[in-house]
């Protein structure tokens, strides 16, 4: 009867399932990688082992700079993601914070339309240049 | 110490739904492929599959055998390690979302004891689908790096700026419901959900937050790289995408996860807006019935029928819409889908405090 009432109430048991569905996707996963690695014929030549560029010679290396945007999207996101995290607390509890909350929240918003309107005029999100 | 508490009958429980589930959604997963086959054929008038079996229904089975009897290559200049771990990871996080979905309504069997068709409720439900969403983009990125292929890596990238952009407006458009709902647990979302009308309102969140569902369902097509967004496999520009190098189960699985995806985010969207397992009249029929295991397994297949027709839609647009460029992914992403993720999200806050605070 005391699990029942563990998992009414919110405890680290809760997360006690996840683990066990964990472990079993875990099996799943090693189980299918070491039948294919057992079933499938083994011919391996020299070209076959070669990098597929639409059947031409393959030149230099893949893993070269690339285009800055990318990594400009990627510091971005952590930016704003931080800040739509702080919203996820708010959410649960406006109902509380009542109308002092909200305008507390409005003027965050306002601080991220800011900054969203700065990179926009800086153009960190064009892409045509 | 808690878990020294744990008896046998609830682990066996436990692991038997979490069987049952995990291979439900791989056998629905390889007949999403088969569907998705059919639907092209429908819709461009061909027949699709029809050889094995009837209406060519073992297709996937055979396609399943081919894929592991296939020779499995490694290129050479890859990172051996990583190029086996992108797949498996990919699989991993595909297969973890499904543990917060509640499948089906509590039931009491005749022994007083409860059965519940979710694998684990906890109280951050929806972070912790976004939590595990966001790792699923490490197995294409390192998959793509570690090929060591300019096509993969290119797809790559393209795949995770996709990912992360898309994210913002995802989490921001939820927020509005969650606003609602006062909870992130998504068993408590659904039963708030009860029925189909109550108040003198549709019960369902989808009659309350339209613009939120929209928003939500257009980051979702981003997330699943699916048409209209599928940009990090676009045959015409990058070969075959981030797999390009993989061959066997390997590449199977990047083709299992992102079917398996679409059946959790179908069932996750399913939950959150059009009231899980939910339906019209169900307390009538529950007291009617007068048979709880009865009255749950009709809940089960009326939110299993749901989340078909979810797929079917993810699919109907696939085979409809053209393909979008990136940039006008990303000012999609970025210029439309945040601000009004976030007005959206002001309104309903000043409508619920102004109107509804009781």
């Amino acid at each position: 009867m005391n699990i029942l009432m563990l998992v009414a109430t919110n405890t680290p048991f809760n997360y006690f399932p996840v683990v066990l569905q964990l472990v079993v996707a875990v099996g799943f996963v090693v189980v299918m990688m070491a039948a294919t690695h057992l079933l499938g014929p083994k011919r391996r030549t020299k070209d076959k082992l070669i990098n597929f560029e639409s059947g031409i010679p393959a030149i230099g290396n893949a893993r070269q700079p690339m285009g800055i945007k990318y990594f400009l999207v990627a510091i971005l996101f952590v930016l704003f993601d931080v800040e739509v995290i702080f919203f996820y607390p708010y959410a649960v509890n406006f109902k509380s914070l009542g109308l002092e909350g909200f305008y507390a929240v409005l003027l965050f918003v306002a601080f991220f339309f800011c900054g969203f309107y700065y990179i926009i005029k800086k153009g960190a999100l064009e892409w045509e240049d | 110490m808690l878990l020294l508490q744990v008896d046998m009958a609830f682990l066996i429980e436990k692991i038997l739904l979490i069987t049952v589930i995990l291979f439900g959604s791989l056998g629905i997963a390889m007949y999403a492929t088969w569907g998705e086959r059919k639907v092209a054929a429908v819709m461009q008038d061909r027949l699709g599959p029809n050889r094995a079996g009837p209406l060519g229904l073992l297709q996937p089975l055979a396609d399943g055998l081919k894929l592991f009897m296939k020779e499995e290559i490694i290129p050479d200049r890859s990172t051996k390690f990583l190029f086996i771990l992108g797949p498996c990871l990919s699989m991993l996080t595909a297969l973890m979302t499904s543990a917060i979905v509640p499948w089906g309504p509590d039931f009491v069997a005749a022994s007083g004891h409860i059965f519940t068709l979710q694998v684990a409720d906890i109280n951050i439900g929806v972070l912790y689908v976004f939590g595990v969403v966001s790792l699923g983009v490490y197995g294409i990125m390192l998959g793509g790096w570690a090929s060591n292929n300019k096509f993969s890596l290119l797809s790559s990238i393209r795949s995770a700026s996709q990912a992360i952009s898309y994210e913002l407006p995802m989490g921001i458009s939820l927020i509005a419901l969650l606003m609602m709902t006062g909870t992130l647990s998504l068993r408590e979302i659904v039963q708030q959900q009860h029925g189909f009308w109550a108040d003198g309102y549709f019960s369902w969140n989808f009659f309350k937050q339209p613009l939120g569902f929209i928003i939500f369902l257009t980051c979702s097509f981003a997330e699943l790289n699916r048409a209209p967004f599928d940009l990090p496999e676009c045959e015409s520009e990058l070969n075959m995408g981030y797999h390009q190098e993989y061959s066997s189960m390997k590449l199977g699985f990047y083709l299992f996860a992102e079917y398996i995806n679409l059946f959790v985010s179908s069932a996750i969207l399913i939950t959150l807006f059009f009231g899980g397992y939910n339906f019209p009249f169900m307390d009538q029929m529950a007291t009617s019935l007068n048979s709880p295991i009865l009255f749950t397994l009709i809940c089960v297949l009326v939110f299993m029928a749901k989340v078909i027709c979810m797929i079917l839609f993810f699919m109907f647009v696939r085979w409809t819409l053209p393909r979008f460029r990136f940039d006008q992914l990303m000012k999609l992403g970025w210029k439309s889908l945040i601000p009004l993720a976030l007005v959206n999200m002001l309104i309903t806050a000043a409508v619920i405090l102004l109107f509804f605070n009781k």
